[in-house]
């Protein structure tokens, strides 16, 4: 599904600064992957070039079959539309939309009518358990409902992979094991789901851990695998 | 791809105008106040210069009048200071000599006279006139006939009143033709009443003028062939300027003036009032322009300010947009329709208002013998609009481009 080959990333912000190394990486169909690393190990980075956020200076990126390199912006939206869901630490939804509209807004740029959107954003939300908040606006519902919102609005579109960056970060223990058993749920349906971290809970969920350590893949055990183990 | 007939992006553009509605208010009273400052200046001035063109109506636009003065410079043996008249025979002569005339009208005048009814009493000047002077200053007849060739033919002490002699004579309203009025201890019979106001008027003004046949006052106060104002009117395509230099030439020779005496025959000439005050209201329409455009501009930047501080504040939210999908385009056109938007509304109404303004004081001002158009005309609406079109896309695109410039990654890095 993902496959990364010698992947180098520099910012140019005055001093050079080189984030990613040549990263190699390949991720099955169907499978639950957690990056993890220390701030500025280059984890956020490797999630936005995932995410088509963002351009590789070297290397190649294939998705789904597609070589992704160079794109348009225009080109870029539109894969990012059609095979990324994202979900987001700070959730990212928007606050005059009530719940139905944040989770149909993906449809809206693939140019599908209000009412059939509107429709399909509800049977998501009954998916996630929100059929009673759907027009509930996102600072009348909690950090879990909002992140439930934000994995309806990601699988709306039913993308080749999930994105998630630190999607429990702004969650109490008791939600965050919620949105956990969701992206359970959706692993088991046979989803491809990547989720970046530096919780280890989260990590032990996955079915593979991917250590960046100063924007290279780490091959050893790591002190999270360690505990994880022993725990 | 501008999708102006979905709903959806109409209703993306309306929750995020609703969303700050004091600002949103703010933005469009600018474009909302310059448009109706236009509008109704434009509609002001329209109103103004037909309201003193009114006036004028009536008085012929290329009419001159002579007046003879006291000479200053010696010429032909004549020293001086001397006191010369233009005479009765002038006029016909200078009908045949200079061919560019239409009509040349002898006058007689007397200034201060004072015309009594019953026990009421009017200051009036007294003109008077043989029946083609009605071509240089029409009387505008409301109520009789005005004078005719008869009149003047049998001296019949006769004569027609302005309005303002009217109403303080007969004040009841009763009507004053037939009637006869004293003036200066001479009867004579009312037969019409001039309707005519301000305007350009040599002598007394019209309200108060009393006209009379000319045989009658050359007569009744001793003017012999003595001329005191001679009127003149050009063929068309002539200039009133041009006939007036050569019938000044033709009477200073007839009347052993010398051509450097420029104090000895007074000219005033329509033409030149009137392109004065063309020139005064085509000063006033640019005034209005300058004015209005300068407002209209101002309310441009000033939407155009708050729309990028509106991006600005909305960078997570746009980055949310590009990360889920929308296109630079997506965002190019929301951010643009937003502000067309913003400025039609803020257009229209101010036009709406500044026409309802137009309409209250063209019914108030308006009356029969005065007309006023105020109203501004529907293409000028249509030029307003589609200005404010322009204009929404002008204020709109430097925020719009910013805004496309926007990456998605701009809404993860804003917390």
């Amino acid at each position: 599904m993902i496959h990364l080959r010698n992947i180098n990333k520099t910012y140019n912000n005055g001093t050079p600064l080189h984030v990613l190394k040549g990263i190699d990486l390949d991720i099955k169909k169907g499978e639950f992957v957690a990056i993890m690393g220390a701030s500025g190990s280059g984890k956020s980075t490797l999630l936005n070039i995932l995410g088509i956020l963002d351009n590789y200076d070297e290397g190649e990126y294939i998705l789904a079959d597609t070589l992704i390199k160079n794109l348009s912006e225009t080109k870029a939206a539109d894969y990012r539309n059609r095979l990324i869901g994202f979900i987001f630490q700070s959730f990212n939804l928007i606050s005059f939309k009530d719940a139905v509209e944040n989770v149909a807004l993906p449809l809206f740029y693939q140019g599908v009518s209000r009412r059939k959107r509107n429709a399909l954003a509800l049977e998501y939300l009954d998916k996630v358990g929100l059929k009673d908040w759907a027009h509930h606006y996102p600072n009348e519902l909690s950090g879990g409902q909002k992140q439930r919102v934000a994995i309806a609005r990601a699988l709306i579109t039913q993308p080749k992979i999930i994105l998630a960056d630190e999607p429990t970060g702004a969650l109490d223990s008791k939600t965050t094991i919620e949105v956990l058993d969701l992206l359970d749920e959706l692993h088991r349906q046979g989803m491809t789901i990547i989720v970046v971290t530096h919780e280890l809970d989260v990590g032990k969920r996955a079915d593979r851990i991917i250590n960046i350590i100063d924007g290279q893949v780490f091959t050893g055990k790591s002190e999270y695998q360690e505990n994880g183990k022993t725990k | 791809m501008i999708r102006l007939l979905d709903s959806d992006q109409w209703e993306e553009i309306f929750d995020s105008l609703t969303r700050n509605k004091a600002r949103t208010f703010l933005t469009a009273f600018g474009i909302f106040w310059g448009v109706f400052m236009l509008i109704l200046l434009m509609g002001g001035g329209k109103g103004l210069e037909t309201m003193l063109s009114s006036n004028f109506a009536g008085s012929a636009s290329n009419s001159g009048f002579m007046i003879s003065n006291q000479t200053t410079v010696a010429y032909h043996g004549f020293s001086k200071g001397r006191y010369w008249n233009i005479k009765l025979q002038d006029a016909a002569s200078l009908k045949n000599n200079i061919p560019e005339i239409d009509i040349a009208t002898p006058t007689v005048r007397y200034w201060g006279a004072s015309a009594k009814y019953n026990n009421k009493s009017s200051r009036v000047g007294l003109i008077g006139e043989y029946t083609d002077y009605a071509v240089v200053d029409n009387p505008r007849i409301i109520k009789g006939r005005a004078l005719n060739d008869v009149d003047v033919l049998q001296s019949r002490k006769v004569c027609v009143i302005g309005t303002k002699i009217m109403n303080e004579l007969f004040p009841n309203g009763e009507n004053p033709c037939g009637k006869f009025i004293d003036v200066n201890n001479i009867y004579y019979q009312i037969v019409g009443v001039s309707g005519k106001k301000g305007g350009i008027n040599v002598g007394s003004s019209p309200e108060s003028t009393v006209h009379l046949p000319y045989t009658t006052m050359q007569n009744l106060y001793n003017k012999g062939d003595n001329v005191d104002i001679l009127c003149l009117t050009a063929k068309s395509n002539h200039k009133m300027s041009d006939v007036q230099y050569k019938v000044e030439q033709y009477l200073k020779r007839v009347h052993d003036i010398s051509p450097d005496d420029t104090q000895a025959l007074m000219k005033i000439n329509t033409e030149a009032i009137y392109s004065m005050i063309d020139n005064l209201f085509t000063g006033i329409s640019i005034l209005v322009w300058m004015i209005g455009l300068g407002t209209l501009f101002s309310g441009a930047i000033g939407v155009s300010n708050i729309m990028i501080v509106t991006v600005k504040e909305r960078t997570t939210e746009i980055g949310i947009r590009r990360a889920i999908g929308a296109t630079p385009r997506n965002i190019l056109s929301m951010i643009l329709t937003e502000s067309i938007v913003l400025t039609l509304l803020a257009g229209m109404s101010g036009i709406v208002l500044a026409v309802l303004i137009l309409q209250v004081m063209e019914a108030a001002l308006s009356d029969p013998t005065l007309e006023a158009h105020f109203q501004i005309d529907f293409n000028l609406a249509i030029g307003a609009a589609s200005l404010l079109t322009l204009l929404g896309v002008a204020a709109g695109l430097a925020p719009a481009l910013r805004a496309m410039n926007i990456k998605p990654v701009d809404a993860m890095r804003e917390e």
